[in-house]
């Protein structure tokens, strides 16, 4: 039962780690504290993707001379994640840019405080 | 025993995260996304993921830190204190963090061989690597040429990100009306004056260099490819900007170097597809660019990741470059 309880720790710390993002995303103010946010909620989904490509008693899907009837993880949710990673830091680097604009032209990158200069507008 | 170290990592994680998010000062919270990243390459390699992991902790805690800094040099760092209070969204976290977690119960036990994940495409991919790309990363081998027209979208979304930013950035900030700007920019003279940095710089940036390029070329048979090359090697170059200067590092590769090198690498994985077209297959069927096909497979993958590394460390650099500029904007 322990066990079984333990093998599901993967999922949770996903679950705890999406649910830290999400919380940042929504009910922090500043801008870059939501982008850090939403970089978190990203990688947990990295981690739930790699977590379910895991085969027991697997290795690195990467074959070598002489090991036959090896088991190899799935290759699959590696790709995929491997190039989320670094579309990620491009739109992340996007949505800086977008914050440093922000900034420059209200001079704040509070929520609240472009929320209010906005509707003086 | 790999589990339980496993399960020490995924809380040092959770406590990171945790950490990130109560922090007022965005510096900090900012340096606690690299160890956070550091943190997760540990586990994606404990979970059988060595590319991922070599791209998470290049990526994750090299240069996402370094374009993070570089934009909260621009717009300060302290986060404001107070109202932070929002209850509403603390309710609505912990509902759906309550669901989500009922929601592992049903998923099939960790390391399951007969979950539906491992049934479907992925058993074809392992069995035909060695026989129709003879190459032993089978991660590679999907990556560039099983799934090669996913890798090609995903490049050309890098690019797309890059010309935005540039779009964003590129042009000289609005002047702001009452204050006078022009006096001329002081040019930056990164840590020049700083012995050590330089000499452990000066030792470090040969060694990331030809690693990058190992990194590049060794990608069919190790982890590795074009993605984590790219960023090596432009992490290589933002570390000399960061020492001698971004003036001095744009001396090296210029502005029109690295838009060239970022578009040049979409074109070339692009113009493989294009020829192997030309050549009588389907688009991007490396199979038929010589008269082996398994050759030509070698030859095709070869070249895409060379694509996919330029327009990877062009983009990375120009991004950097772009908010470096900005900055030197601001303080003069």
């Amino acid at each position: 039962m322990l066990m079984e309880l333990l093998r599901l720790y993967h999922y949770w710390v996903f679950a705890m780690l999406l649910m830290i993002g999400f919380y940042a995303v929504v009910a922090k103010p500043n801008l870059i504290k939501k982008l850090i946010g939403l970089s978190l909620f990203q990688a947990a989904v990295f981690l739930l993707y790699i977590t379910m490509g895991k085969v027991d008693g697997g290795t690195a899907p990467i074959f070598q001379p002489g090991l036959v009837n090896q088991v190899f993880s799935n290759p699959l949710p590696q790709v995929l994640i491997l190039t989320a990673i670094v579309v990620g830091i491009s739109t992340m680097a996007l949505g800086l840019g977008i914050v440093v604009r922000i900034k420059e032209e209200y001079g704040s990158t509070e929520e609240d405080v472009i929320q209010e200069i906005n509707r003086r507008w | 025993m790999t589990f339980l170290f496993s399960a020490f990592v995924l809380t040092l994680l959770v406590v990171t995260a945790l950490a990130i998010v109560r922090t007022g000062n965005l510096f900090v919270a900012i340096m606690l996304t690299g160890i956070f990243s550091l943190l997760m390459a540990v586990i994606f390699f404990l979970l059988d993921a060595p590319d991922v992991a070599l791209t998470e902790a290049t990526i994750g805690a090299g240069i996402s830190t370094v374009l993070f800094l570089g934009a909260l040099a621009l717009t300060g760092e302290h986060e404001r204190t107070g109202s932070t209070n929002r209850p509403l969204a603390l309710v609505v976290v912990i509902a759906t963090a309550l669901i989500v977690i009922y929601a592992t119960f049903d998923k099939p036990r960790f390391g399951d061989p007969q979950a539906p994940v491992q049934q479907h495409v992925a058993p074809w991919y392992l069995e035909h690597t060695p026989e129709s790309i003879d190459i032993p990363n089978s991660v590679t081998a999907v990556l560039g040429s099983f799934r090669g027209y996913d890798t090609l979208g995903e490049v050309f979304v890098v690019f797309t990100a890059g010309i935005g930013v540039l779009i964003l950035l590129g042009s000289a900030p609005a002047m702001r009306s009452g204050k006078d700007r022009t006096r001329p920019v002081r040019s930056s003279e990164g840590l020049r004056h700083y012995l050590i940095p330089r000499v452990v710089g000066r030792f470090l940036i040969p060694v990331i260099l030809l690693f990058g390029l190992y990194v590049q070329f060794h990608g069919d048979y190790g982890p590795g490819g074009g993605f984590q090359a790219g960023a090596l090697i432009a992490a290589a170059f933002i570390l000399y900007a960061l020492l001698e200067g971004k003036e001095q590092a744009l001396a090296v590769l210029p502005r029109q170097v690295l838009t060239a090198l970022m578009v040049g690498g979409a074109l070339l994985y692009g113009g493989v597809g294009v020829a192997s077209m030309l050549l009588g297959g389907n688009f991007l069927d490396y199979s038929v660019l010589t008269s082996n096909p398994i050759t030509g497979q070698h030859i095709g993958l070869l070249l895409i990741e060379v694509g996919v590394g330029a327009t990877v460390m062009g983009v990375l650099l120009s991004v950097f470059h772009a908010f470096a500029a900005r900055g030197g904007h601001e303080k003069c």
